[in-house]
C-alpha cells in the first residue's frame, strides 16, 4: 500500500469541496437533520415507501427492442422468462421521429436502434400473450409519443384491459429532448401542449398510467453536472405541472402521473446526495409551490441506473464492473425501477448475454449482497446528511438561475441549457483527455494490445424491407377512406386547440400510420428548429 | 507572407440519430485549435449535407453517425456530392462515432479518408486535420 501525499482535495463533478473526515458539526452546519424525516413521510429524503425494499423491491427494466415487433417480442419474452419484472420498449429512429418505414429518410434506420412501429398491428404483434397486468410496460417515446402511447392504449382495449386500471410509463418528455437525445418533431410550444394532451387524458381515462417521465437522465449523459441534472430535471417536471395547471387541470389529478429517470455514473456518494435531495426537494416544490395535498404528488418516484456516460469502449467487459456499482449506488438512492446499460452498449445493441448478465447483475444485488435488509441503510451518517444538505442548495440553486432567466422553457427554446451543458461536457472530457480525471481504460491501466470480444448486433437489410412490406400490406387491407376520415378530424382537433389524444386513438384503431399522424400535426404544428449556440 | 486563412470545416450530423455530444465537442475543439467551424444541427439528409459542403467550399466534411447506419448514409452523401460535381475525395472527409472497424474500409472506398471512433482524442483530430487539410 502507498500513501497518497499528493492530496489537492476532492471536488464533486457538481462543485461539492469535500473534507477528508465528517463529524456531527459538519451536519449542523449545512442545516442539520431537522428534515430527514421517516421512510415514506413528508419530504420523503429516505424514500417514499415506509418499507421501501423489505416490502417492494426495486423494478427491474431493461431497455429493449431492435428489429421487427415479432424480434423485439422475442427478447422481451426472454427477459420476462429470465425474472424481468417490467419492460423498457425501445423504438427505432424512424418511429421515434414520428416517420413510416418507407419514408426516404427512414432509410437505413428500419428497426436498427429499436423496434420499428408503423401502426396498431406492429404494436399488437409486440405485446401478443404478454400479461399487461404482471408486467408494467415503459415506452421509451417523446417527439412521437401521441401516436405511439395512443396505439399502446388501443392495443390493450382490443385485448379487453380496462383502460381505467391499465398501468405503466410513457416517457414522453420532450424538453428534455431538445437538450440530449434530440427525437424532437414540433416546435416547443406545441410539443408541451402534446405533452399535456397525454396527461390530461390519462388524468381522465387512464388514471394509473404515468404519462410522463422527466429525464435527468439525457441531460447528465449531454454533459451537465449531477446537480443540474436534478436542477433542470426538476424544473422541467414544473414546466408540465404549469402547462396542466393552466389547462385547469388540478395538481393532484397530474402530479401522481409525473415519474423521472435519472443517471448513476461518476462519485456514487454525489448520486446519493443527488437523489436523498432531490425528493424532498420535489416534495416540497409540489407541496408549498403547487398546493398539493395528496401525498403521491409529492413522492418523486424514479427509474435510475442506465450510466452510458460511465462507459467506455475500450476493454468493455469492464462497464459490466461498472454496473454493478452503479447498481449498488442505485438502490442506496431508494430507486424503485433500475435498469443498466450493458456491456456492449457503448457500441451496439446488446447481445441477449450482454442484457442477461445486467439482469443477472441486479438479481444478485437484490437475492445476495443484503442491500434491501434495511430503509435508506446510509441516514445518520455525517457525511451522507452533509452532502445532501449541500446537494439540495446546489440543486435550489441551479433552479433559482434558470428561473431568474426566463424560465426553463426559455432557456432550452433558445439553447442557453444546451450550450451550458455541451460547454461543460467538453471541459469534462477535456480534463479526462489530459488523465486528470481517471478512467481505467482510457487514460489509465490502458492495454495496447487489447481484443475487443463484443459481438456486434447485426443489422438486417432484409428485415428492414420486411418491415417496409409489412406496411404495404397494412395500407392494403384496410379502409382508406376511414382513414382519411379520421385524420381529418384529427387536423380540426390539432388546429383549434384541443386535446388530439381521442382523434389519434380513433385514427390508430382504423391503422393509419405513425407518419401520417405526425403529417397531420406537422401542418398544423410546423417543425422545430434547432437553436445553434457555443 | 499573408497569414493563412483558417482551415474551414463543415460538422454534419445525418440521418435520424440524436446524439450529438460527439459532434458539438469536435466542434469546440476544432474552434479552440482555429479552424472555422460551420455545425448543421441534428437530421439532416444527404442532400442538404453535400449541398452545404458545395456551398460553403469546405476544406474539411465531418459527418458524426452514432446509430450504426454509416455506410448507407455514406453512400448517400458520396452520391449526392458527385451529383453536384464534386468528387468525395476532393474533400478531406472524416467519419466519427460507433463504427466498428470491420466496416472503415467500406467507408474509405466510399472516399473516408479517415475514421475516427468514439474515444479518440481532441489532438488525433486536430493533427490529423492540420496536417491533411492543405497538403
Amino acid at each position: 500500500m502507498s500513501e497518497r501525499d499528493d492530496d489537492r482535495g476532492v471536488v464533486w463533478d457538481s462543485g461539492l469541496v469535500i473534507e477528508p473526515v465528517y463529524t456531527r458539526r459538519h451536519v449542523e452546519e449545512s442545516g442539520g437533520e431537522g428534515r430527514i424525516g421517516a421512510p415514506g413521510e413528508y419530504p420523503y429524503t429516505r424514500g417514499i415507501h415506509p418499507l421501501m425494499y423489505r416490502k417492494r423491491p426495486w423494478t427491474m427494466r431493461q431497455y429493449s427492442g431492435f428489429g421487427s415487433a415479432a424480434e423485439t417480442r422475442e427478447r422481451f419474452l426472454y427477459l420476462i422468462a429470465h425474472g424481468q419484472t417490467g419492460l423498457n420498449v425501445a423504438f427505432d429512429l424512424p418511429t421515434q421521429c414520428g416517420l413510416d418505414s418507407d419514408d426516404p429518410m427512414a432509410e437505413g434506420e428500419v428497426g436498427r436502434v429499436g423496434m420499428a412501429v408503423d401502426t396498431l398491428a406492429d404494436m399488437e404483434e409486440a405485446f401478443e400473450g404478454i400479461d399487461l397486468d404482471r408486467i408494467s410496460v415503459s415506452l421509451t417515446i417523446n417527439g412521437a409519443a401521441v401516436p405511439i402511447v395512443g396505439m399502446y392504449f388501443a392495443m390493450a382495449r382490443k385485448r379487453g384491459y380496462d383502460l381505467s386500471r391499465l398501468r405503466g410509463t410513457a416517457q414522453n418528455d420532450i424538453l428534455k429532448e431538445l437538450v440530449g437525445r434530440g427525437t424532437w418533431i414540433f416546435p416547443v410550444e406545441p410539443s408541451v401542449k402534446l405533452v399535456g394532451d397525454v396527461m390530461e387524458f390519462c388524468a381522465q381515462h387512464v388514471p394509473r398510467y404515468s404519462p410522463v417521465s422527466v429525464c435527468g437522465y439525457h441531460i447528465r449523459e449531454s454533459g451537465a453536472t449531477p446537480a443540474q441534472e436534478m436542477a433542470f430535471g426538476l424544473a422541467i417536471a414544473c414546466a408540465y405541472l404549469d402547462h396542466a395547471v393552466e389547462r385547469g387541470l388540478a395538481v393532484d389529478d397530474v402530479a401522481p402521473g409525473i415519474s423521472f429517470n435519472f443517471d448513476i455514473h461518476g462519485n456514487l456518494w454525489e448520486q446519493v446526495a443527488k437523489f436523498r435531495a432531490g425528493r424532498r426537494l420535489w416534495a416540497e416544490i409540489v407541496k408549498e409551490r403547487y398546493g398539493a395535498n395528496n401525498p403521491r404528488s409529492m413522492q418523486l418516484r424514479m427509474i435510475a441506473g442506465g450510466g452510458g456516460g460511465g462507459l467506455t469502449v475500450q476493454q468493455p467487459l469492464n462497464n459490466a464492473v461498472r454496473g454493478a456499482y452503479y447498481a449498488l449506488a442505485s438502490a442506496l438512492s431508494g430507486t424503485q425501477t433500475m435498469a443498466l446499460c450493458s456491456y456492449d452498449e457503448a457500441y451496439t445493441i446488446p447481445s441477449e448475454q450482454a442484457a442477461l448478465l445486467s439482469l443477472r447483475t441486479m438479481q444478485i444485488l437484490m437475492e445476495e449482497t443484503g442491500v434491501c435488509d434495511t430503509v435508506d441503510p446510509l441516514a445518520g451518517s455525517y457525511f451522507v446528511e452533509t452532502t445532501t444538505n449541500r446537494m439540495e442548495e446546489r440543486i435550489r440553486a441551479e433552479m433559482d438561475r434558470v428561473q431568474a432567466e426566463g424560465g426553463i422553457v426559455r432557456a432550452i427554446a433558445e439553447g442557453r441549457v444546451q450550450a451550458e451543458v455541451n460547454r461543460q461536457a467538453f471541459e469534462h472530457e477535456k480534463k479526462v483527455q489530459a488523465g486528470e480525471i481517471r478512467r481505467v481504460g482510457v487514460n489509465c491501466y490502458v492495454q495496447e494490445e487489447e481484443s475487443r470480444e463484443i459481438e456486434m448486433h447485426p443489422f438486417r437489410e432484409e428485415e428492414a424491407r420486411a418491415q417496409v412490406a409489412r406496411l404495404a400490406r397494412v395500407r392494403k387491407k384496410r379502409d382508406d377512406a376511414a382513414v382519411e376520415t379520421r385524420l381529418d378530424v384529427l387536423y380540426r382537433v390539432a388546429r383549434d386547440g384541443r386535446n388530439v389524444m381521442p382523434a389519434v386513438m380513433d385514427a390508430v384503431e382504423v391503422y393509419a400510420t405513425v407518419g401520417e399522424i405526425c403529417d397531420v400535426l406537422r401542418e398544423v404544428y410546423g417543425t422545430y428548429v434547432e437553436p445553434i449556440r457555443f | 507572407m499573408s497569414a493563412p486563412s483558417a482551415i474551414r470545416v463543415l460538422v454534419a450530423k445525418p440521418g435520424l440519430d440524436g446524439h450529438d455530444v460527439g459532434a458539438k465537442l469536435v466542434c469546440r475543439a476544432l474552434m479552440e485549435a482555429g479552424m472555422e467551424v460551420i455545425y448543421t444541427g441534428l437530421r439532416q439528409s444527404p442532400e442538404a449535407i453535400a449541398r452545404a459542403a458545395v456551398q460553403e467550399s469546405v476544406d474539411v466534411l465531418g459527418l458524426s453517425i452514432l446509430s450504426g447506419a454509416h455506410v448507407p448514409l455514406c453512400r448517400a452523401v458520396a452520391e449526392r456530392l458527385r451529383g453536384l460535381g464534386a468528387e468525395p475525395g476532393e474533400l478531406l472527409w472524416l467519419v466519427g462515432g460507433n463504427v466498428p472497424p470491420g466496416d472503415h474500409e467500406s467507408l474509405r472506398e466510399l472516399g473516408v479518408r479517415r475514421v475516427f471512433p468514439t474515444g479518440s482524442s481532441f489532438d488525433e483530430i486536430v493533427h490529423f486535420i492540420e496536417k491533411e487539410a492543405r497538403p
